[in-house]
């Protein structure tokens, strides 16, 4: 889907991205993560040429990025950064509809794609469509800020640092919706980030950068458990790597198929991280899992998730 | 348990809610006291006798301007509310027409049985007084967070009151009025005039100012240079930059005849034109670079990653960001340019500045009066509608 081959940029004679070649499949959710100054946000905007690297060349869908005008191309990638963005002299409709308007969608589908994502993030159309962003919160205007960037049905979503301005609960919350929206939608997703939480939670990728180069590639159990570098290794954290391995893996690797258990069920999707905490929170060493359909699987035990 | 809430002590002395109203009340009532409501002179050359408000006025319009006065003083004391503050404001605009019928009919009892050379002024008594007045209004509709529309309204009900008691001849005793009447043919021209001089500079001004400041906002190094320049103009005194500006127009004129033709020349129009496109300058490249630099730079990222061309980017997010500012910029400059063309005068521009100084030749203060007074309400009403054209615009600017 996206291919990064050689790709370099320097910035008055300092490298910021170093001869960096990457390639993200389809349907990927891949996080770039490190430290700042490591060249992940260079990288992100060198994909809709908000910067032009100086050398390599960036294929998207096999098609080099320069072979069309700038323009055309971030018509064809949602945009979200940090701090929304949102152009504060139109309504809530009129940010969503900003990259329709510039495909000269008939007013009617504008209007209708407009209350779509609206609902899909959860913001009630009626009462949202006419409101100024100064009107809403932190978290709303995050939301806008995704609905406008999915509006033309993009092929590719570039995500820069999108929750690192909103407090942790609706950080929390935010990170929820766009692990939703990737599920439903199976749009490719580039996010970049320095918080090791939030990439093991939405990553189905995880591409660590240092010093404008990649130091490891791989999924977020492979990060966790095989550092292929002491940089990845105390990147990713010394200190509580247990916990964080249980937050990697899922329940559905430690079930015991048909075997039954008491209490609230927790679905196979979970993390161990999270059925350890069902468990300390209501005090017992056995769970049923069930299926996202409700149907029972079988039982995890305590024991289970320390194997 | 219930627990009663302990009685709040009441106050002995109520403190008024608003002191804006009864220091206005206040300064007004010295000022109608202390001071003479008109003037009476034997003729227009020299000062006059002051009078005093129930001397010239009568009862009537005394007890009319005490009645508002201590309307707007028992308002002060009322709690902060919409309805109130527009009970306030018409009390107020109600004081400020009393004024003016006061003066006018004050002009017309006292001419009655003077000699004919006799001339009544305005006194520093109705000064202040409609001064007051016209803050009470101001402050009024301003706590009355009155929209567009009711400002409009009430200079509108006031302009038309003015009108009405001038066509009624209300004014028509007073030395003012005198001088308006002995120079109607050439009023109304001289009027026209100073806002041809002004439109004509303002417009050149903005055609280059605007793109200076948009130069200033990409390149750094031309700003710095740029703003050096345009602040030494800045500091020229105006009548100096009209002088500088004779020697080489007179020069240019007798090199190219038809130039002369078109009427450039080291005196009149061309030279002051010039003048205040020059003064013009700083005021609106400053509050384009302000306005346009002022535009969040996330906000711009944005836009440009969601695939805006520099074009739409320029027309559809940093012009309407900025225009509030853009706009105060030209009120500056219309506001500034509206004074400075009364001093072009001196050059041969004409104007209301020809009042100002053929009233200064002659010794005459009600002539001078005339053309500053113009040139004040000239530059209210430019204030005032810009004001509303920046409120208009930057209410709504949906694409």
């Amino acid at each position: 889907m996206i291919e990064l081959d050689r790709v370099s940029k320097a910035y008055g004679g300092r490298t910021v991205v170093d001869n960096l070649s990457l390639a993200v499949p389809q349907g990927a959710f891949c996080v770039l993560l490190g430290p700042s100054g490591c060249g992940k946000s260079t990288t992100l905007r060198m994909i809709n040429r908000l910067i032009e690297c100086d050398s390599g060349a960036i294929r998207l869908g096999g098609e080099d990025v320069r072979a069309v005008a700038p323009e055309i191309l971030r018509r064809r990638i949602g945009y979200v950064i940090q701090s929304n963005g949102l152009f504060p002299h139109w309504r809530i409709a009129d940010n969503i509809a900003t990259v329709p308007r510039l495909l000269h969608w008939e007013r009617d589908r504008i209007e209708a794609r407009v209350d779509e994502l609206l609902a899909l993030l959860h913001l009630d159309p009626v009462a949202y469509r006419d409101k100024f962003p100064h009107q809403l919160s932190g978290g709303e205007q995050q939301r806008v800020g995704v609905a406008r960037a999915l509006a033309a049905d993009p092929e590719l979503l570039l995500m820069d640092e999108p929750f690192a301005a909103v407090d942790p609960i609706t950080r929390d919350a935010l990170q929820g919706e766009i692990a939703r929206i990737h599920r439903e939608t199976g749009k490719t997703i580039l996010f970049v980030t320095h918080d090791i939480e939030e990439a093991l939670r939405l990553a189905t990728l995880i591409a660590i950068l240092d010093k404008g180069k990649l130091a490891q590639l791989g999924t977020p159990l492979d990060i966790v458990e095989n550092p292929q570098s002491d940089f990845v290794r105390d990147f990713v954290g010394a200190q509580g790597i247990g916990l964080k391995l249980l937050s990697v893996r899922k329940v559905a690797e430690r079930m015991r198929p048909g075997e039954a258990a008491e209490g609230e069920p927790i679905v196979a999707e979970a993390s161990l991280a999270e059925a350890l905490g069902q468990m300390t929170e209501r005090r017992c060493d056995r769970l049923p899992v069930v299926d996202a359909t409700g149907r029972v699987l079988g039982s995890v035990l305590l024991a289970d998730l320390v194997r | 348990m219930n627990i009663a809430a302990p009685a709040l002590p009441t106050r002995a002395v109520s403190v008024p809610r608003n002191l804006v109203l009864p220091l206005l009340v206040a300064a007004a009532a010295i000022g109608a006291v202390g001071c003479g409501f008109v003037g009476l002179a034997p003729n227009r050359l020299v000062s006059g006798r002051p009078v005093m408000l129930w001397d010239a006025a009568g009862p009537g319009f005394t007890a009319g301007l005490a009645a508002s006065g201590a309307g707007l003083l028992a308002l002060g004391f009322t709690p902060p509310k919409r309805s109130l503050a527009y009970v306030a404001a018409t009390i107020a605009s109600a004081m400020l027409v009393i004024a003016l019928a006061g003066a006018g009919h004050a002009a017309a009892l006292l001419s009655a049985g003077a000699p004919p050379a006799a001339r009544v002024s305005l006194g520093a008594g109705f000064w202040i007084v409609l001064g007051c007045a016209a803050l009470a209004v101001i402050d009024a509709l301003q706590r009355s967070e009155a929209a567009v529309a009711g400002q409009l309204i009430a200079a509108a009900l006031i302009g038309g009151a003015f009108i009405a008691l001038a066509k009624a001849g209300t004014f028509d005793a007073l030395s003012l009025a005198h001088e308006y009447a002995t120079r109607r043919e050439v009023f109304a021209a001289s009027v026209g005039r100073h806002i041809v001089l002004v439109a004509a500079s303002v417009g050149p001004a903005l055609l280059i100012g605007v793109p200076l400041g948009l130069a200033a906002q990409r390149s750094k190094r031309f700003e710095a240079p740029l703003f050096a320049v345009l602040n030494l103009l800045q500091t020229v005194p105006s009548i100096a930059l009209f002088g500088l500006l004779i020697v080489p127009l007179s020069a240019l004129a007798k090199a190219a005849p038809g130039l002369a033709a078109l009427g450039i020349g080291g005196v009149g129009p061309a030279p002051a034109i010039i003048a205040l496109v020059l003064y013009a300058l700083l005021p609106v490249a400053r509050n384009t670079l302000a306005g346009i630099g002022g535009v969040p730079a996330n906000t711009i990222d944005a836009a440009r990653g969601m695939g805006l061309t520099k074009r739409q980017l320029f027309w559809q997010i940093e012009v309407p960001l900025a225009l509030p500012v853009l706009i105060a910029g030209l009120r500056i400059v219309t506001v500034q340019a509206i004074g400075l063309a009364v001093v072009a005068a001196l050059i041969g521009a004409g104007g209301l500045g020809s009042f100002v100084f053929d009233g200064l030749g002659q010794y005459a203060t009600d002539l001078v009066l005339l053309g500053a007074l113009t040139a004040i309400l000239l530059a209210f009403a430019a204030d005032f509608l810009l004001r509303l054209l920046a409120a208009t615009l930057s209410r709504r600017y949906a694409p």
